[in-house]
């Protein structure tokens, strides 16, 4: 794209200074968006977190404390390690389920492809809210279908809402569950864009399935695998409404999660001041996540 | 730019998959290999369908035979009880009617602006558009959960709070839109913009005539998608709403979960109720969703 637009401007110097106006006509309503609910609020955010703000009334600058506080915070940390262990579960999960879907609905000797493409899709247009609705009906400890399928088949109930780990199990299922979908169909497009002659060349020099599987499609999608991943950690790490409506972060609070620790300090307790800083936190960990990513992806691709 | 971007017409999507897919085949395998794959494809399917059937099959089912065993998968007297009870109690009516407004309002104004920045980006180059571009990417790495409580002092600051302008307003900049709607107007030659520009057309009316009728396919991919996001949303309205009557579904589901005794058959009733409409838009425009090259618009 670079190097058009430099063609472009070789050819007539004058276009730039000629068109200013219309651009940013185009984009004033984005930039009026983004100045009020994106620069602002981050303006601010940083602003506070140094502060005791509450919400309301005055407040005074008390420095660093309320990150010292934070990192003192024994509820922060378990809610930080919470989300990054969620994180890792997740992650791979998913990417490990979407792209056996993707690779399935694309093979060709796989029958009824365009039913079961609908049927991995659906589960993304469902709400959180009704995802982690529909997971607690299915792992109901007396009353869900799996443990009564276990016990069927001889098993004892499993407790799946008082364990703390299995309760997190539960999660990583239904938010792999319900994001496959999506992640598929990045996966589906990129599979789709690898040249046939490659799958050719490799069939006739002996390559089995398995084979060109690793050696052709894996290298060819990476830029693909990385945004899954990338757009995956960020919604793992933000991760709320399927908690909340799975277990309420439960049992008791051992599967608090950051997003839902910042909401009960900000907003049920109202420190504001404090919430920023964790806030801020999380913000520094995806940003941090972002940028290993992209460097990884660099020297993948420079390879 | 990758071969990802050549624009594939929505209509030709299907037909297209499928003869790309004999192609690759035509070499070896048949029956051998068939039945595996598909055998895996099946199991997977089932997996993930089974779930949602057992969920609709149980809101089908009478409040009393919910806990009743031995659990059957059909239900033995199917009855719409749970979902009249659902509709009828608490506002749910109301709730549907308020997510359908702020859906249909977001998904309008995303939609447009969208389409008016994408095209910036893709045709104008100078370098407030190049400083805009990096403030857009960023907005995708800070999502708007990690600034819960800065943006909500802000957004009621502004007077929003309460309203549904509070929920529409801040949901409009998307990311993946404008990325969606750059990478479709890369692929338009720039030769139509320099023809118009010819014939004497103004820059705006260039876009408006030419451009925005062209990315019509974009426009409905988008819709759908920001409809699927302000349906589902949950955590900013419960924020922005504290009048009962404001709720959304989410909320109002929420709020059966949260309860001290859950009351399934109604939290199934609404549960169900509060899935039609996107699935109902996603099988009706499903090829635009299907089809289209979505690679999160961050691809390049």
């Amino acid at each position: 794209m670079t190097k058009s637009a430099a063609a472009v401007s070789v050819r007539q110097p004058r276009r730039r200074s000629t068109y200013t106006l219309a651009p940013l006509v185009l984009i004033a309503a984005n930039v009026v968006l983004f100045a009020l609910f994106f620069a602002w609020p981050a303006v601010i955010g940083l602003v506070y977190s140094f502060t005791n703000y509450t919400g309301v009334g005055a407040y005074q600058f008390i420095g660093l404390d309320n990150y010292h506080n934070l990192f003192g915070d024994s509820a922060f940390y378990d809610a930080l390690t919470r989300t990054l262990l969620y994180t890792v579960l997740f992650v791979p999960l998913n990417f490990a389920l979407s792209l056996l879907a993707a690779n399935l609905l694309v093979s060709k000797h796989a029958k009824g492809a365009s039913v079961a493409r609908v049927i991995f899709f659906i589960p993304w247009l469902l709400s959180p809210i009704v995802v982690g609705v529909l997971w607690r009906w299915l792992f109901g400890e007396n009353f869900g279908l799996v443990n009564y399928v276990i016990e069927k088949l001889g098993g004892s109930a499993v407790p799946w809402q008082s364990n703390a780990d299995l309760s997190l199990l539960v999660v990583v299922f239904a938010a792999s569950w319900a994001w496959t979908g999506f992640s598929m169909l990045l996966f589906i497009a990129a599979i789709k864009n690898v040249p046939v002659s490659y799958y050719e060349a490799a069939s006739l020099d002996g390559a089995g399935p398995w084979r060109q599987f690793i050696s052709i499609t894996l290298p060819s999608i990476a830029p693909t695998s990385f945004i899954v991943i990338l757009l995956n950690t960020i919604n793992a790490m933000k991760e709320y409404p399927v908690f909340v409506s799975l277990n309420n972060g439960g049992p008791g609070t051992s599967n608090n999660l950051l997003v839902q620790y910042i909401y009960q300090t900000g907003f049920q307790r109202g420190q504001i001041g404090y919430a920023s800083a964790a806030s801020f936190v999380l913000m520094l960990i995806l940003m941090a996540v972002a940028i290993i990513q992209l460097i990884v992806n660099r020297r993948v691709e420079n390879r | 730019m990758t071969t990802t971007d050549t624009p594939r017409p929505v209509d030709a999507g299907p037909g297209r998959a499928v003869s790309k897919k004999r192609s690759r085949g035509a070499s070896s395998g048949g029956l051998r290999r068939a039945v595996p794959a598909t055998t895996l494809l099946w199991i997977m399917a089932c997996l993930y369908g089974l779930p949602v059937l057992w969920f609709i099959l149980s809101s089908l089912k009478p409040a009393g035979d919910l806990f009743s065993y031995p659990l059957t998968l059909i239900p033995h007297h199917p009855t719409l009880s749970g979902y009249s009870q659902a509709w009828r109690s608490a506002n749910f009516s109301q709730y549907f009617i308020n997510t359908t407004i702020v859906c249909v309002v977001t998904t309008i104004l995303t939609v447009g602006v969208s389409c008016c920045t994408g095209y910036a980006l893709a045709k104008y180059d100078n370098r407030w558009l190049k400083a805009f571009f990096i403030c857009i990417l960023a907005t995708t790495m800070l999502p708007g959960e990690v600034m819960l409580a800065p943006e909500f002092l802000v957004v009621r600051n502004l007077g929003l709070y309460n309203s549904f302008a509070g929920i529409i307003l801040p949901a409009v900049l998307t990311a993946t839109g404008c990325f969606m709607f750059r990478q479709f107007f890369i692929t338009v030659p720039d030769e139509l913009v320099e023809a118009a520009r010819i014939d004497g057309a103004r820059e705006l009316s260039i876009f408006l005539r030419i451009m925005v009728p062209l990315s019509r396919p974009i426009m409905l991919t988008l819709a759908i998608l920001s409809f699927q996001w302000r349906w589902n949303d949950y955590i900013w309205p419960l924020l922005m709403l504290n009048d009962p009557n404001k709720f959304t579904v989410q909320i109002g589901i929420q709020s059966i979960v949260g309860a001290q005794n859950i009351n399934w058959s109604v939290l199934l009733g609404a549960s169900v109720i509060s899935m039609i409409p996107l699935i109902a838009i996603f099988l009706v425009f499903q090829r635009y969703v299907m089809g289209a090259d979505i690679n999160a618009g961050l691809k390049d």
